[in-house]
C-alpha cells in the first residue's frame, strides 16, 4: 500500500513553462484585502452603483419572454442581434461599413479579448510595445504567447502656474517610443483612456503612434474600454479610424465599462476580416461561445443608445456626465488633505501623489515591496481606504520608478466618496494635531 | 521635395536617381500606408481554423429542418433556475465582478454536492475553478498542464476539441479507438471497448495526459469500474495526467452507474475531473463549468484562467448556485433534478431507438449521455455522384439535410486522421429534444423509404 501512494503522486513538474513567471497577481492579494479591511473601497475597477434601469429591464425581458432558447447556445462569434448592432453602431464610429458576420466577435468581457490578440499573433520572440503605466493584464498574457514586452513610459512634465498635474501631462517622448519599435515588434498596445493614469491620448500623440505602426508594419491592440468616459468636452479617438491603420488595428471594447456591468463579461472586438478571422481560431478553440442572456440585454442596450446617440437621454453622455462631477469631489476631497491628484481626462481612474502622507508609512530600505504597495496595504488596514499602487501598473523592473503614487476607482455612490472623504479629512486631522 | 531636385539638377544622371529614389520612397509611404498589417497568424493555430460546428450549425440553422445535430436542448431548463437567475439581476451587487476563481457560493455548492459524491473533502477555494463552460475547463487544464514535447492520449471518437486544444498546446495527440466487439454488429454502447494491450502500448515516458470522457460523447459509453481501472493502473505506472471529461455525469440510464475515476486509489491527485452547468441543467448557454482536483494541479488552472478571462459572469454563477442548493438537499429523493432529467432522457432515448430502428437500421443504445449513433451504410444510398473528397458520413448528412429535412453530425469529425475510415459510416443524433421535434423526426423516419 505504501509503494501505491508513493506511485500515487505526480513526481514531476507539471506545470506548462508557459505559466512562468505569471502566476502572481495583484488582484488576487488586493482583493482580498479590500474583503477584509476596507470600510470604502476605491481600488478595484467597479462601479458600485447599478447598472441603467433600461439593461436590467432589458435582461429580464430576455429571461421572462416565451423564448427559452435564450438559455442554450447562440452564434460562437456572437449572437446575431448583438453582433448586429456593434457593426452598425461601431461602423457609424469608425466610418466602415462593417460586416457583422466577420467584422465583429463577440468575447467573454474585454479580458477575453485581449487574450484572443495575443494568442492570435504573439509567437516566440516576438515583440510587443506596452506603454507605461499600464492595464496589469498584458505583460502576463504577452509573455504567455511567448513574446518578449517591451516597455516604453508615459513621462510626467510639471504642470504649468500651479495647477494641478492632468493626465494630459504624462507622455510619451517621441523619439523614446521610435527606439522602441525594431524588426521584432509585432504590436503594440493602446489603451485609450488609459487605465491607470484616465490619460486620453491626443490625435497628434494618436498619429504618432499609426506613423510608426505603419512604418514598421505593426499590429496596434486598441484597449478602448472606457470609450464614453471622457470628460471637459474632450474627444476620444479610435486610432482604427487613422490613415493606414484601419487594416492593423484591433478595436476592443467592453460592455461592462459601457454599461456599468461588470459582473456580466461581454466584451466584443471590431477588425479587418483578415485579422478577425485568427481571432476566431483562438477563440473557437479556447471558450467557443459566451453566454447568450447576456449578449442578448447588450444587444438591446445598444439598440437604445442607437436610437438616442448625441441625445442628452443617451446614457453614453449622462454617464460620463455624472462621473465627471464624482472625479470633481474626489479631486477636491484628495487637494483639501495634501494628497496630489492628476486629474484624469477620462476613465473612472484617478492618481494621486501620496508624498505628504510618506511620514505615516516607514521607508523600509532594500525591501522588495514597492514603497506605493506598502503603502496602499497599510492604508487599507489602518484607515479602511482601499486603493491600488501604481506600481502595480509597471513591469517589475520599473516598478520603483514612480512609487509614490496610488489609484483611486471614483465610479462609487455619493455617499461612498464622501466616506471616503471623511476618512481622509480625519486622517489629515490627525497629522496636524498634536 | 522641390528644394532638393533644384540644389541637385547640375547632377545630370544621378538627379533622375535621386528623383525616383525620392518619388519611389513616396509611392512607398503612400502604399504602405494603405497596406494591410502583413504578418499571418501564429504557429500555435495554424491549422486549427476549420471546426465542425461553424460548418454544420450554419447548414441545420434553417428552420424547417428537424435538428438532431449540434448537441442543445430544446427543452426548457427547469422554472426554478430561470427564476434564480431573475432574482440574481435584480442585485446591484451581482452585476459587478465577483471573484477570479469562482463565485464564493457556487464553489460552495460545487464543493458541497461534490464532496458526497466523491466521498472526500473538496476545499471550495483551492480545489476548484469555474470556467466559461466545461470547454474552458479543458482549455485551461490543457494550456496549464501540456506543453510542446508531451503527448496526450485521445480516445476515438472524441468531442472534437481535445484535439485542437492539444495542438494549440504544441503538444502530441496520440489517438486509440473504441474498438466494436461481436464483429461490428453492435447494439449497445458497452460493446465499444478499449483493447488494454493496445492502450498500454500508447503510454510512453513522453505521455503526460490522458483525456477521458464519460458518459462519452458520442457514443454514451459508460465506462465500467474495470475498465477505469486499467486506464488509471496506466496513469499510475506512468505517471500520467487524467483529465476527465464527465459533462453528462447525470445522464446515466437504468443498469449503469458513473464512477469518477478521481475516485480510484491513487488518482486524486493525478486528476482534473471536468463538470458543466450547460448539461446538468440544461442550460448550454450560461457557459459555466468546473475543473476539480487536487490543490497542487487546480493552481496552475487558476493562473491559466486569471491569464486568459480572469472571472465569469456573477449573475449566472449566483443562479447555478442556487440551483444546486435546491437540488443538493434532494440528492436523497428521485424528484432531484439530477435524476429526474435522466429518467426523461431515457425514455426519449428508446423513442429515438425505435425511431430508428423502423427505419430498418441498428442504432448503438447509449448507456448514457443524450447522443445516439447508427451506422448508415445499410441504407445503401448512393452519395458517389458527389463530388465532395469528403467523408462518407459528411456527405450522407448534408444530403440528408437537403433531400429529408433532418440533421444530424457526421462520426469522423471526431476521428483522428487514421480512423476516420472506421467511423465514417455512423451519424450521430442528439436527443435531448422535446416531443415536438421527436414527433417531426419520427414523420421523417417513417416516410423515409418512401421518397
Amino acid at each position: 500500500i505504501l509503494s501505491l501512494s508513493l506511485q500515487a503522486k505526480m513526481s514531476r513538474p507539471m506545470q506548462a513553462r508557459r505559466l512562468e513567471g505569471i502566476d502572481k497577481n495583484i488582484w488576487v492579494e488586493f482583493v482580498k484585502l479590500a474583503t477584509t479591511y476596507s470600510k470604502v473601497n476605491l481600488g478595484q475597477g467597479f462601479p458600485d452603483f447599478p447598472p441603467p434601469d433600461f439593461l436590467k429591464e432589458s435582461f429580464v425581458r430576455a429571461l421572462s419572454g416565451e423564448n427559452h432558447m435564450l438559455h442554450q447556445y447562440t452564434r460562437a462569434f456572437g449572437h446575431p442581434p448583438l453582433v448586429k448592432i456593434l457593426a452598425q453602431f461601431f461602423g457609424k464610429l469608425l466610418g466602415q461599413d462593417l460586416d457583422p458576420m466577420t467584422n465583429v466577435m463577440v468575447t467573454v468581457g474585454a479580458y477575453q479579448a485581449l487574450f484572443c490578440c495575443f494568442q492570435a499573433f504573439v509567437d516566440e520572440d516576438d515583440e510587443v510595445i506596452i506603454i507605461e503605466p499600464f492595464f496589469d493584464c498584458y505583460e502576463p498574457m504577452v509573455k504567455m504567447a511567448g513574446g518578449t514586452p517591451v516597455f516604453v513610459p508615459l513621462r510626467p512634465k510639471a504642470p504649468k502656474d500651479g495647477r494641478l498635474m492632468s493626465s494630459a501631462d504624462w507622455q510619451l517622448d517621441p523619439a523614446e517610443l521610435a527606439s522602441k519599435f525594431s524588426k521584432r515588434t509585432k504590436a503594440i498596445v493602446l489603451n485609450s483612456p488609459n487605465n491607470p493614469l484616465g490619460k486620453v491620448f491626443s490625435r497628434g500623440e494618436l498619429e504618432l503612434i499609426a506613423d510608426l505602426c505603419v512604418k514598421h508594419d505593426v499590429l496596434c491592440i486598441s484597449d478602448e474600454v472606457y470609450e464614453w468616459l471622457v470628460y471637459d468636452g474632450k474627444e476620444h479617438i479610435r486610432i482604427a479610424s487613422l490613415q493606414g491603420m484601419w487594416d492593423r488595428t484591433v478595436t476592443i471594447g467592453s460592455a461592462g465599462k459601457t454599461f456599468s456591468a461588470t459582473g456580466w463579461k461581454v466584451g466584443w472586438i471590431v477588425g479587418p476580416n483578415r485579422l478577425l478571422q485568427h481571432l476566431r481560431t483562438v477563440h473557437q478553440n479556447s471558450v467557443y461561445h459566451c453566454a447568450t442572456v447576456a449578449q442578448e440585454a447588450v444587444a438591446q442596450g445598444f439598440q437604445r443608445e442607437l436610437k438616442l446617440y448625441g441625445k442628452p437621454e443617451s446614457y453614453f453622455i449622462q454617464l460620463p456626465k455624472e462621473l465627471q462631477q464624482k472625479r470633481d469631489w474626489l479631486v477636491q476631497s484628495l487637494d483639501a488633505v495634501g494628497m496630489k491628484p492628476i486629474v484624469p481626462e477620462g476613465t473612472y481612474f484617478l492618481v494621486a501623489d501620496i508624498s505628504e502622507f510618506k511620514s505615516d508609512v516607514p521607508d523600509v530600505p532594500n525591501s522588495e515591496e514597492p514603497y506605493d504597495s506598502r503603502f496602499a496595504k497599510w492604508m487599507v488596514k489602518n484607515k479602511g481606504l482601499a486603493a491600488i499602487p501604481l506600481s502595480a501598473f509597471y513591469c517589475g523592473a520599473h516598478k520603483n520608478n514612480y512609487n509614490h503614487f496610488i489609484r483611486f476607482c471614483f465610479a462609487k455612490e455619493e455617499a461612498t466618496l464622501k466616506a471616503a472623504n471623511d476618512i481622509l479629512q480625519k486622517w489629515k486631522q490627525e497629522k496636524t494635531s498634536p | 521635395m522641390f528644394f532638393a531636385l533644384r540644389s541637385f539638377c547640375h547632377l545630370g544622371i544621378r538627379t533622375y536617381q535621386l528623383q525616383t529614389d525620392l518619388l519611389s520612397r513616396s509611392i512607398k509611404h503612400s502604399a504602405s500606408a494603405t497596406m494591410a498589417f502583413r504578418h499571418k497568424n501564429t504557429r500555435r493555430i495554424e491549422g486549427l481554423d476549420s471546426n465542425v460546428w461553424v460548418e454544420f450549425t450554419k447548414v441545420a440553422a434553417d428552420p424547417s429542418i428537424v435538428n438532431l445535430g449540434q448537441g442543445l436542448p430544446d427543452i426548457s431548463p427547469p422554472s426554478y433556475v430561470k427564476e434564480e437567475l431573475a432574482k440574481a439581476t435584480a442585485v446591484d451587487r451581482l452585476n459587478q465582478y465577483t471573484r477570479g476563481f469562482g463565485h464564493p457560493s457556487l464553489v460552495k455548492a460545487l464543493s458541497q454536492v461534490y464532496e458526497r459524491v466523491c466521498g472526500r473533502k473538496i476545499d471550495p477555494l483551492t480545489d476548484i475553478l469555474v470556467t466559461v463552460g466545461a470547454y474552458g475547463s479543458l482549455f485551461s487544464a490543457i494550456q496549464a498542464l501540456i506543453e510542446e514535447g508531451d503527448e496526450v492520449i485521445i480516445i476515438e471518437p472524441f468531442y472534437d476539441c481535445y484535439e485542437p486544444m492539444v495542438k494549440m498546446a504544441g503538444a502530441k495527440p496520440v489517438f486509440i479507438p473504441l474498438r466494436c466487439k461481436n464483429d461490428g454488429n453492435s447494439t449497445c454502447s458497452a460493446d465499444w471497448a478499449l483493447d488494454p494491450a493496445e492502450l498500454a502500448n500508447k503510454f510512453n515516458s513522453k505521455t503526460k495526459a490522458i483525456i477521458l470522457n464519460t458518459p462519452h460523447n458520442p457514443t454514451g459509453k459508460v465506462f465500467s469500474r474495470e475498465e477505469l481501472q486499467v486506464i488509471a493502473d496506466l496513469c499510475i505506472k506512468h505517471d500520467t495526467l487524467c483529465i476527465s471529461d464527465e459533462v453528462y455525469e447525470w445522464m446515466v440510464y437504468k443498469g449503469h452507474k458513473h464512477i469518477k475515476i478521481a475516485t480510484l486509489p491513487g488518482m486524486w491527485e493525478r486528476t482534473i475531473t471536468i463538470g458543466s452547468a450547460g448539461k446538468t441543467y440544461s442550460v448550454t448557454g450560461w457557459k459555466l463549468g468546473w475543473s476539480i482536483g487536487p490543490q497542487n494541479l487546480i493552481k496552475h488552472l487558476q493562473v491559466v484562467h486569471q491569464n486568459t478571462l480572469y472571472v465569469c459572469p456573477t449573475p449566472l454563477q449566483e443562479a447555478l448556485a442556487q440551483a444546486f442548493c435546491v437540488d443538493y438537499k434532494r440528492m436523497d429523493d428521485p424528484g432531484c433534478y439530477f435524476y429526474s432529467l435522466s429518467r426523461e432522457l431515457e425514455s426519449k432515448r428508446d423513442r429515438m431507438a425505435r425511431l430508428l430502428q423502423e427505419v430498418g437500421l441498428n442504432p448503438v443504445i447509449p448507456d448514457g449521455g443524450y447522443f445516439m449513433i447508427v451506422d448508415v451504410s445499410t441504407l445503401n444510398v448512393d452519395l458517389s455522384d458527389v463530388d465532395e473528397k469528403e467523408p462518407y458520413d459528411y456527405k450522407f448528412v448534408k444530403w440528408m439535410i437537403t433531400s429529408k429535412k433532418l440533421s444530424a453530425i457526421p462520426l469522423s469529425a471526431f476521428c483522428g486522421p487514421e480512423t476516420k475510415r472506421q467511423f465514417e459510416k455512423y451519424i450521430r443524433f442528439c436527443f435531448i429534444k422535446k416531443d415536438s421535434t421527436l414527433d417531426a423526426a419520427e414523420v421523417i423516419l417513417k416516410n423515409w423509404n418512401k421518397q
